[in-house]
Protein backbone atom coordinates (compact mmCIF):
# COMPACT_ATOMS: atom_id res chain seq x y z
CA UNK A 1 0.00 0.00 0.00
CA UNK A 2 1.56 3.15 -1.18
CA UNK A 3 0.38 5.89 1.91
CA UNK A 4 3.01 8.67 0.40
CA UNK A 5 1.00 11.05 0.41
CA UNK A 6 0.67 13.23 -3.01
CA UNK A 7 2.43 15.99 -2.22
CA UNK A 8 5.15 14.47 -1.99
CA UNK A 9 5.07 13.56 -5.88
CA UNK A 10 4.87 17.17 -7.01
CA UNK A 11 8.33 17.99 -6.56
CA UNK A 12 9.51 14.60 -9.17
CA UNK A 13 6.27 15.58 -11.73
CA UNK A 14 7.53 19.54 -12.09
CA UNK A 15 10.91 18.62 -12.66
CA UNK A 16 10.23 15.77 -15.20
CA UNK A 17 7.81 18.16 -16.69
CA UNK A 18 10.42 20.96 -16.76
CA UNK A 19 12.99 18.22 -18.81
CA UNK A 20 10.44 17.30 -21.03
CA UNK A 21 8.56 20.80 -22.27
CA UNK A 22 11.98 23.02 -21.47
CA UNK A 23 10.23 25.12 -19.74
CA UNK A 24 9.51 26.74 -16.42
CA UNK A 25 5.48 27.97 -17.39
CA UNK A 26 4.66 24.65 -19.73
CA UNK A 27 6.17 22.68 -17.81
CA UNK A 28 3.85 23.48 -14.25
CA UNK A 29 0.72 23.74 -16.34
CA UNK A 30 1.30 19.85 -17.90
CA UNK A 31 1.51 19.39 -14.01
CA UNK A 32 -1.52 21.39 -13.00
CA UNK A 33 -3.33 19.56 -16.12
CA UNK A 34 -2.14 16.72 -14.56
CA UNK A 35 -3.66 16.88 -11.17
CA UNK A 36 -6.97 18.24 -12.46
CA UNK A 37 -7.17 14.74 -14.46
CA UNK A 38 -6.15 12.82 -10.98
CA UNK A 39 -9.10 14.22 -9.03
CA UNK A 40 -11.33 13.91 -11.86
CA UNK A 41 -10.22 10.10 -12.52
CA UNK A 42 -9.26 9.44 -8.53
CA UNK A 43 -12.24 6.99 -8.27
CA UNK A 44 -10.34 4.42 -11.11
CA UNK A 45 -7.08 4.79 -9.14
CA UNK A 46 -6.69 1.22 -7.36
CA UNK A 47 -5.84 2.22 -4.05
CA UNK A 48 -2.17 -0.06 -3.31
CA UNK A 49 -1.01 0.38 -7.07
CA UNK A 50 1.65 2.53 -7.16
CA UNK A 51 0.75 5.95 -7.13
CA UNK A 52 3.59 7.48 -8.58
CA UNK A 53 3.32 5.32 -11.99
CA UNK A 54 0.16 6.50 -12.26
CA UNK A 55 0.77 10.13 -11.60
CA UNK A 56 3.49 9.94 -14.54
CA UNK A 57 1.06 7.78 -16.84
CA UNK A 58 -1.46 10.72 -16.95
CA UNK A 59 1.08 12.57 -17.41
CA UNK A 60 2.21 11.02 -20.44
CA UNK A 61 -0.59 10.92 -21.45
CA UNK A 62 -1.55 14.78 -21.32
CA UNK A 63 1.69 15.62 -23.20
CA UNK A 64 1.58 13.08 -25.89
CA UNK A 65 -1.66 14.29 -26.57
CA UNK A 66 -0.55 18.14 -26.09
CA UNK A 67 1.78 17.40 -28.42
CA UNK A 68 -0.38 16.10 -31.04
CA UNK A 69 -2.61 18.65 -30.80
CA UNK A 70 0.15 21.21 -31.78
CA UNK A 71 2.78 19.76 -33.65
CA UNK A 72 3.76 23.32 -35.00
CA UNK A 73 3.79 24.93 -30.85
CA UNK A 74 5.56 21.89 -29.50
CA UNK A 75 8.32 22.37 -32.22
CA UNK A 76 8.44 26.09 -31.50
CA UNK A 77 9.50 25.50 -27.97
CA UNK A 78 13.39 24.10 -28.33
CA UNK A 79 13.80 26.69 -31.58
CA UNK A 80 13.20 29.45 -28.96
CA UNK A 81 15.09 27.64 -26.40
CA UNK A 82 18.07 27.30 -28.56
CA UNK A 83 18.11 30.69 -29.42
CA UNK A 84 17.67 31.66 -25.76
CA UNK A 85 20.79 29.42 -24.55
CA UNK A 86 23.04 30.20 -27.44
CA UNK A 87 25.05 32.48 -25.68
CA UNK A 88 25.71 30.65 -22.54
CA UNK A 89 27.01 28.05 -24.73
CA UNK A 90 30.24 30.13 -24.66
CA UNK A 91 30.60 29.25 -20.83
CA UNK A 92 33.34 26.95 -20.34
CA UNK A 93 32.40 22.89 -20.05
CA UNK A 94 30.85 23.36 -16.07
CA UNK A 95 27.95 21.24 -15.07
CA UNK A 96 25.90 24.35 -15.37
CA UNK A 97 26.56 24.41 -19.45
CA UNK A 98 26.09 20.86 -19.50
CA UNK A 99 23.56 20.59 -18.13
CA UNK A 100 21.98 23.25 -20.62
CA UNK A 101 23.19 21.12 -23.53
CA UNK A 102 21.92 18.32 -22.23
CA UNK A 103 18.19 20.05 -22.03
CA UNK A 104 19.01 21.23 -24.77
CA UNK A 105 19.62 18.07 -26.50
CA UNK A 106 17.19 16.69 -25.15
CA UNK A 107 14.85 18.84 -26.95
CA UNK A 108 15.50 18.24 -30.52
CA UNK A 109 14.86 14.11 -29.65
CA UNK A 110 11.39 13.08 -31.05
CA UNK A 111 8.98 13.00 -27.86
CA UNK A 112 8.32 9.76 -27.58
CA UNK A 113 12.87 9.02 -27.29
CA UNK A 114 12.84 12.34 -24.57
CA UNK A 115 10.61 10.43 -22.50
CA UNK A 116 11.92 6.93 -22.27
CA UNK A 117 15.57 8.25 -21.38
CA UNK A 118 13.78 10.41 -18.87
CA UNK A 119 12.03 8.01 -17.00
CA UNK A 120 14.75 5.64 -17.22
CA UNK A 121 17.57 8.18 -16.68
CA UNK A 122 15.65 10.77 -14.53
CA UNK A 123 12.90 8.85 -12.70
CA UNK A 124 15.13 5.85 -12.49
CA UNK A 125 11.97 3.30 -13.05
CA UNK A 126 12.71 0.31 -14.79
CA UNK A 127 12.53 -0.54 -18.56
CA UNK A 128 9.38 -2.93 -17.21
CA UNK A 129 7.62 0.34 -15.31
CA UNK A 130 8.79 2.48 -18.40
CA UNK A 131 6.50 -0.21 -21.13
CA UNK A 132 3.49 0.55 -18.57
CA UNK A 133 3.60 4.42 -18.15
CA UNK A 134 4.13 4.73 -22.05
CA UNK A 135 1.63 1.79 -23.08
CA UNK A 136 4.28 -0.17 -24.97
CA UNK A 137 5.73 -3.19 -24.71
CA UNK A 138 8.99 -3.02 -23.51
CA UNK A 139 10.94 -4.33 -26.92
CA UNK A 140 9.77 -1.08 -27.62
CA UNK A 141 11.40 0.95 -24.91
CA UNK A 142 14.46 -0.78 -25.52
CA UNK A 143 14.84 0.48 -29.39
CA UNK A 144 13.49 3.73 -27.94
CA UNK A 145 16.26 4.16 -25.41
CA UNK A 146 19.11 2.80 -28.06
CA UNK A 147 18.26 5.64 -30.53
CA UNK A 148 17.49 8.38 -27.98
CA UNK A 149 21.04 7.55 -26.22
CA UNK A 150 22.38 7.26 -29.59
CA UNK A 151 21.07 10.42 -31.31
CA UNK A 152 21.85 12.27 -27.38
CA UNK A 153 25.49 11.38 -28.02
CA UNK A 154 25.82 12.77 -31.31
CA UNK A 155 24.35 15.76 -30.52
CA UNK A 156 26.07 16.39 -27.53
CA UNK A 157 29.10 16.07 -29.65
CA UNK A 158 28.24 18.32 -32.09
CA UNK A 159 28.75 21.91 -30.27
CA UNK A 160 31.79 20.83 -28.48
CA UNK A 161 33.54 20.56 -31.81
CA UNK A 162 33.15 24.13 -32.47
CA UNK A 163 31.71 25.26 -29.57
CA UNK A 164 32.04 28.95 -29.68
CA UNK A 165 33.46 30.29 -33.16
CA UNK A 166 30.31 28.96 -35.27
CA UNK A 167 27.94 30.92 -33.03
CA UNK A 168 29.67 34.43 -32.84
CA UNK A 169 30.73 34.40 -36.79
CA UNK A 170 27.02 33.38 -37.46
CA UNK A 171 25.76 36.32 -35.52
CA UNK A 172 28.11 38.50 -37.00
CA UNK A 173 27.48 37.52 -40.39
CA UNK A 174 23.77 38.53 -39.55
CA UNK A 175 25.04 41.85 -39.06
CA UNK A 176 26.83 42.56 -41.33
CA UNK A 177 24.33 41.59 -43.78
CA UNK A 178 22.15 43.59 -42.26
CA UNK A 179 24.43 46.85 -43.02
CA UNK B 1 32.90 -10.71 -20.05
CA UNK B 2 32.29 -11.75 -23.87
CA UNK B 3 33.63 -10.02 -26.65
CA UNK B 4 30.28 -8.60 -28.11
CA UNK B 5 28.19 -6.94 -26.26
CA UNK B 6 24.64 -6.90 -26.97
CA UNK B 7 22.80 -3.37 -26.86
CA UNK B 8 20.05 -4.67 -24.04
CA UNK B 9 23.09 -5.77 -21.62
CA UNK B 10 24.91 -2.28 -22.27
CA UNK B 11 21.91 -0.45 -20.69
CA UNK B 12 21.27 -3.03 -18.31
CA UNK B 13 25.20 -1.94 -17.74
CA UNK B 14 24.24 1.81 -18.11
CA UNK B 15 21.17 1.87 -15.67
CA UNK B 16 21.38 -0.95 -13.48
CA UNK B 17 24.57 -1.36 -12.24
CA UNK B 18 27.25 0.11 -9.80
CA UNK B 19 29.97 1.92 -10.94
CA UNK B 20 32.56 -0.45 -10.04
CA UNK B 21 30.86 -3.17 -12.02
CA UNK B 22 30.60 -0.92 -14.93
CA UNK B 23 34.61 -0.29 -14.35
CA UNK B 24 35.22 -3.50 -14.38
CA UNK B 25 33.05 -4.34 -17.44
CA UNK B 26 35.11 -1.05 -19.18
CA UNK B 27 38.41 -2.48 -18.26
CA UNK B 28 37.21 -5.81 -19.89
CA UNK B 29 35.71 -3.80 -23.30
CA UNK B 30 38.83 -1.26 -23.99
CA UNK B 31 40.46 -5.00 -24.77
CA UNK B 32 37.73 -6.20 -26.74
CA UNK B 33 35.55 -3.67 -28.26
CA UNK B 34 36.92 -0.29 -27.69
CA UNK B 35 34.21 1.40 -29.63
CA UNK B 36 31.78 -0.59 -27.43
CA UNK B 37 33.72 1.19 -24.51
CA UNK B 38 33.28 4.46 -25.70
CA UNK B 39 29.83 4.00 -26.27
CA UNK B 40 29.14 3.09 -22.88
CA UNK B 41 31.55 5.73 -21.46
CA UNK B 42 29.30 8.22 -23.20
CA UNK B 43 25.82 7.08 -22.51
CA UNK B 44 27.16 7.04 -18.83
CA UNK B 45 27.79 10.56 -18.28
CA UNK B 46 24.52 11.48 -19.98
CA UNK B 47 22.84 9.41 -17.54
CA UNK B 48 24.52 11.30 -14.81
CA UNK B 49 23.83 14.77 -16.50
CA UNK B 50 20.33 13.86 -16.69
CA UNK B 51 19.74 12.61 -13.65
CA UNK B 52 20.61 15.53 -12.02
CA UNK B 53 19.36 17.80 -14.18
CA UNK B 54 16.87 20.58 -12.80
CA UNK B 55 17.40 18.80 -9.65
CA UNK B 56 17.12 22.15 -7.73
CA UNK B 57 13.43 22.15 -9.29
CA UNK B 58 13.04 19.08 -6.38
CA UNK B 59 13.48 21.73 -3.53
CA UNK B 60 11.61 24.81 -4.55
CA UNK B 61 8.32 25.29 -2.99
CA UNK B 62 5.24 23.94 -4.51
CA UNK B 63 3.72 27.52 -6.97
CA UNK B 64 0.67 28.63 -5.54
CA UNK B 65 -1.52 27.26 -8.55
CA UNK B 66 -0.58 24.09 -8.19
CA UNK B 67 -1.64 24.32 -3.73
CA UNK B 68 -4.90 24.08 -4.27
CA UNK B 69 -5.07 20.94 -6.63
CA UNK B 70 -2.85 19.28 -4.66
CA UNK B 71 -5.13 20.53 -1.58
CA UNK B 72 -8.09 18.23 -3.13
CA UNK B 73 -6.00 15.51 -4.67
CA UNK B 74 -4.17 14.81 -0.19
CA UNK B 75 -8.07 14.73 0.47
CA UNK B 76 -8.99 12.49 -2.19
CA UNK B 77 -6.14 10.36 -0.81
CA UNK B 78 -7.04 10.05 2.72
CA UNK B 79 -10.40 9.09 2.07
CA UNK B 80 -9.29 6.37 -0.57
CA UNK B 81 -6.44 5.34 2.09
CA UNK B 82 -9.05 4.73 4.54
CA UNK B 83 -11.41 1.64 4.08
CA UNK B 84 -14.24 2.35 1.53
CA UNK B 85 -17.17 2.07 4.21
CA UNK B 86 -15.42 5.51 5.85
CA UNK B 87 -14.98 7.18 2.88
CA UNK B 88 -16.57 10.46 2.37
CA UNK B 89 -18.31 12.68 5.24
CA UNK B 90 -20.21 9.73 7.05
CA UNK B 91 -18.31 10.20 9.50
CA UNK B 92 -19.93 13.53 10.46
CA UNK B 93 -21.00 13.81 14.81
CA UNK B 94 -23.05 16.30 16.08
CA UNK B 95 -21.58 16.51 19.53
CA UNK B 96 -23.42 19.54 21.25
CA UNK B 97 -23.65 18.31 24.21
CA UNK B 98 -21.78 15.53 26.80
CA UNK B 99 -18.63 16.89 26.17
CA UNK B 100 -17.81 19.43 28.84
CA UNK B 101 -19.62 22.39 26.45
CA UNK B 102 -22.58 22.64 28.31
CA UNK B 103 -21.70 26.02 29.85
CA UNK B 104 -21.23 27.06 26.50
CA UNK B 105 -23.23 25.23 24.12
CA UNK B 106 -27.28 25.58 23.28
CA UNK B 107 -28.19 22.75 21.03
CA UNK B 108 -30.44 24.31 18.46
CA UNK B 109 -33.54 21.43 19.15
CA UNK B 110 -35.96 24.37 17.86
CA UNK B 111 -34.74 23.70 15.00
CA UNK B 112 -36.64 22.63 11.81
CA UNK B 113 -35.22 19.80 10.00
CA UNK B 114 -34.79 21.90 7.27
CA UNK B 115 -32.65 24.33 8.70
CA UNK B 116 -30.77 21.72 10.07
CA UNK B 117 -29.83 20.38 6.45
CA UNK B 118 -29.09 23.40 5.72
CA UNK B 119 -26.82 24.47 8.43
CA UNK B 120 -25.15 20.68 8.11
CA UNK B 121 -24.38 21.98 4.58
CA UNK B 122 -22.99 25.46 5.06
CA UNK B 123 -20.69 23.92 8.01
CA UNK B 124 -19.71 20.60 6.07
CA UNK B 125 -18.26 23.21 3.66
CA UNK B 126 -16.83 25.21 5.78
CA UNK B 127 -15.03 22.50 7.32
CA UNK B 128 -14.07 20.79 3.81
CA UNK B 129 -12.47 24.22 3.14
CA UNK B 130 -10.41 24.05 6.59
CA UNK B 131 -9.27 20.59 6.15
CA UNK B 132 -8.60 21.17 2.62
CA UNK B 133 -6.28 24.27 3.63
CA UNK B 134 -4.85 21.95 6.56
CA UNK B 135 -3.77 19.22 4.05
CA UNK B 136 -2.04 21.86 1.74
CA UNK B 137 -0.28 23.07 4.67
CA UNK B 138 0.48 20.67 6.57
CA UNK B 139 3.60 18.96 5.02
CA UNK B 140 4.85 22.15 3.78
CA UNK B 141 8.32 22.67 5.19
CA UNK B 142 9.99 26.21 4.14
CA UNK B 143 6.90 27.90 3.96
CA UNK B 144 4.05 26.39 6.27
CA UNK B 145 2.93 29.83 7.12
CA UNK B 146 2.57 33.37 5.08
CA UNK B 147 3.69 35.61 8.72
CA UNK B 148 5.39 33.42 11.35
CA UNK B 149 5.09 33.66 15.36
CA UNK B 150 7.79 36.21 15.44
CA UNK B 151 5.89 38.62 13.89
CA UNK B 152 2.34 37.98 16.21
CA UNK B 153 0.86 41.21 16.61
CA UNK B 154 1.76 42.37 13.00
CA UNK B 155 0.19 38.80 12.57
CA UNK B 156 -2.64 39.21 14.31
CA UNK B 157 -3.18 43.22 13.27
CA UNK B 158 -3.27 41.99 9.26
CA UNK B 159 -5.57 38.96 9.84
CA UNK B 160 -7.95 41.25 12.09
CA UNK B 161 -7.93 43.92 9.59
CA UNK B 162 -8.12 41.07 6.26
CA UNK B 163 -10.92 39.40 8.10
CA UNK B 164 -12.82 42.32 9.51
CA UNK B 165 -13.26 41.19 12.75
CA UNK B 166 -9.98 41.64 16.12
CA UNK B 167 -9.05 38.40 16.03
CA UNK B 168 -6.68 36.69 19.36
CA UNK B 169 -4.29 34.20 18.68
CA UNK B 170 -5.14 31.26 21.34
CA UNK B 171 -2.02 29.88 23.10
CA UNK B 172 -2.06 26.21 23.84
CA UNK B 173 1.03 25.73 25.51
CA UNK B 174 -0.53 23.64 28.12
CA UNK B 175 -1.60 20.84 25.34
CA UNK B 176 1.91 21.67 24.40
CA UNK B 177 1.77 23.23 21.04
CA UNK B 178 3.03 26.73 19.78
CA UNK B 179 2.10 29.18 16.97
CA UNK B 180 4.04 28.30 14.07
CA UNK B 181 2.60 31.91 12.45
CA UNK B 182 -0.91 32.29 10.27
CA UNK B 183 -1.50 33.13 6.43
CA UNK B 184 -4.66 34.27 4.91
CA UNK B 185 -7.36 32.78 2.73
CA UNK B 186 -10.15 32.90 0.42
CA UNK B 187 -13.27 31.97 1.41
CA UNK B 188 -17.12 31.78 0.43
CA UNK B 189 -18.02 34.97 1.74
CA UNK B 190 -14.41 37.36 2.07
CA UNK B 191 -11.08 36.32 3.51
CA UNK B 192 -10.43 33.24 6.24
CA UNK B 193 -7.49 32.99 8.47
CA UNK B 194 -5.47 30.11 9.17
CA UNK B 195 -3.53 29.63 12.10
CA UNK B 196 -0.85 26.89 12.82
CA UNK B 197 0.43 25.33 15.59
CA UNK B 198 3.57 22.42 16.67
CA UNK B 199 3.94 20.19 18.77
CA UNK B 200 7.68 19.00 20.15
CA UNK B 201 7.35 16.08 17.83
CA UNK B 202 6.02 18.36 14.79
CA UNK B 203 2.50 17.25 14.71
CA UNK B 204 0.96 20.32 13.48
CA UNK B 205 -2.91 21.16 13.61
CA UNK B 206 -4.49 24.42 12.32
CA UNK B 207 -7.35 26.46 13.15
CA UNK B 208 -9.23 27.84 10.26
CA UNK B 209 -11.68 30.86 11.10
CA UNK B 210 -13.42 33.04 8.95
CA UNK B 211 -17.02 34.56 8.54
CA UNK B 212 -19.71 32.35 7.73
CA UNK B 213 -22.58 33.38 4.94
CA UNK B 214 -25.02 34.59 6.98
CA UNK B 215 -28.17 33.23 4.55
CA UNK B 216 -26.84 30.03 5.37
CA UNK B 217 -26.47 30.21 9.24
CA UNK B 218 -29.14 32.93 10.20
CA UNK B 219 -30.97 30.41 12.18
CA UNK B 220 -28.11 29.71 14.21
CA UNK B 221 -26.59 33.16 14.33
CA UNK B 222 -26.94 33.72 18.10
CA UNK B 223 -26.02 30.48 19.16
CA UNK B 224 -23.06 28.48 19.03
CA UNK B 225 -23.22 25.17 17.11
CA UNK B 226 -20.35 22.51 17.52
CA UNK B 227 -19.76 19.50 15.45
CA UNK B 228 -17.04 17.25 15.21
CA UNK B 229 -16.50 16.00 11.88
CA UNK B 230 -13.67 13.68 10.30
CA UNK B 231 -12.02 13.48 6.88
CA UNK B 232 -9.08 11.06 6.12
CA UNK B 233 -6.62 10.83 8.90
CA UNK B 234 -7.22 13.92 10.18
CA UNK B 235 -10.77 15.14 12.01
CA UNK B 236 -11.92 18.32 12.41
CA UNK B 237 -13.55 20.04 15.77
CA UNK B 238 -16.21 22.98 14.38
CA UNK B 239 -18.21 25.53 15.79
CA UNK B 240 -19.78 29.09 15.09
CA UNK B 241 -20.02 31.88 16.96
CA UNK B 242 -22.14 35.10 16.42
CA UNK B 243 -21.70 34.51 12.45
CA UNK B 244 -18.23 33.72 12.82
CA UNK B 245 -17.14 29.99 12.14
CA UNK B 246 -14.06 28.32 13.51
CA UNK B 247 -12.56 24.79 12.94
CA UNK B 248 -9.79 23.12 14.56
CA UNK B 249 -8.01 20.47 12.66
CA UNK B 250 -5.49 17.89 13.46
CA UNK B 251 -4.10 14.43 12.84
CA UNK B 252 -5.05 13.97 16.84
CA UNK B 253 -7.54 11.84 18.55
CA UNK B 254 -10.96 13.26 19.12
CA UNK B 255 -10.52 13.59 23.28
CA UNK B 256 -7.29 15.56 22.28
CA UNK B 257 -8.79 17.44 19.82
CA UNK B 258 -11.77 18.49 21.96
CA UNK B 259 -9.32 19.18 24.70
CA UNK B 260 -7.77 21.98 22.22
CA UNK B 261 -10.60 23.22 21.13
CA UNK B 262 -12.08 23.76 24.37
CA UNK B 263 -8.94 26.02 25.21
CA UNK B 264 -9.18 27.70 21.96
CA UNK B 265 -12.92 28.58 22.52
CA UNK B 266 -12.17 29.97 25.47
CA UNK B 267 -9.99 32.27 24.72
CA UNK B 268 -11.79 33.85 21.86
Amino acid sequence: MNQQPIVAHIPGLRRYARALTGDVWTADDLVQDTLERACSRWRLWLAGTDLRAWLFTLMHNLFISQVRQSVTRARLVPTVDVDDVAHELRAPDTSASFAIDLQRCLLRLPEDQRVVILLVTMEEMSYEEVAKVTGVPVGTVMSRLSRARGRMRELLDEPREKPVAGAAQKSETVLRRMK
Amino acid sequence: MTNAMNQDEMHALVDRCQPEAQDQALAALDLTDPQAAETLRAWIRQRAGLHALHRSVLNEPIPASLRYTVGRLAVLQKNMNRSWQQAGIAASVVLAFGVGWISHGHLADHQTPVALAVNGLAQHEFVRQASFAHAVYLPEKRHPVEVTAAEQDHLVQWLSKRLGKPLKVPKLSEQGYELVGGRLLPGDIGARAQFMFQNEQGQRITLYLGAIDPKSEKVAQDETRFRYQSEGSSSSFYWSDQGFGYALTGEVNREKLIALATLVYQQL
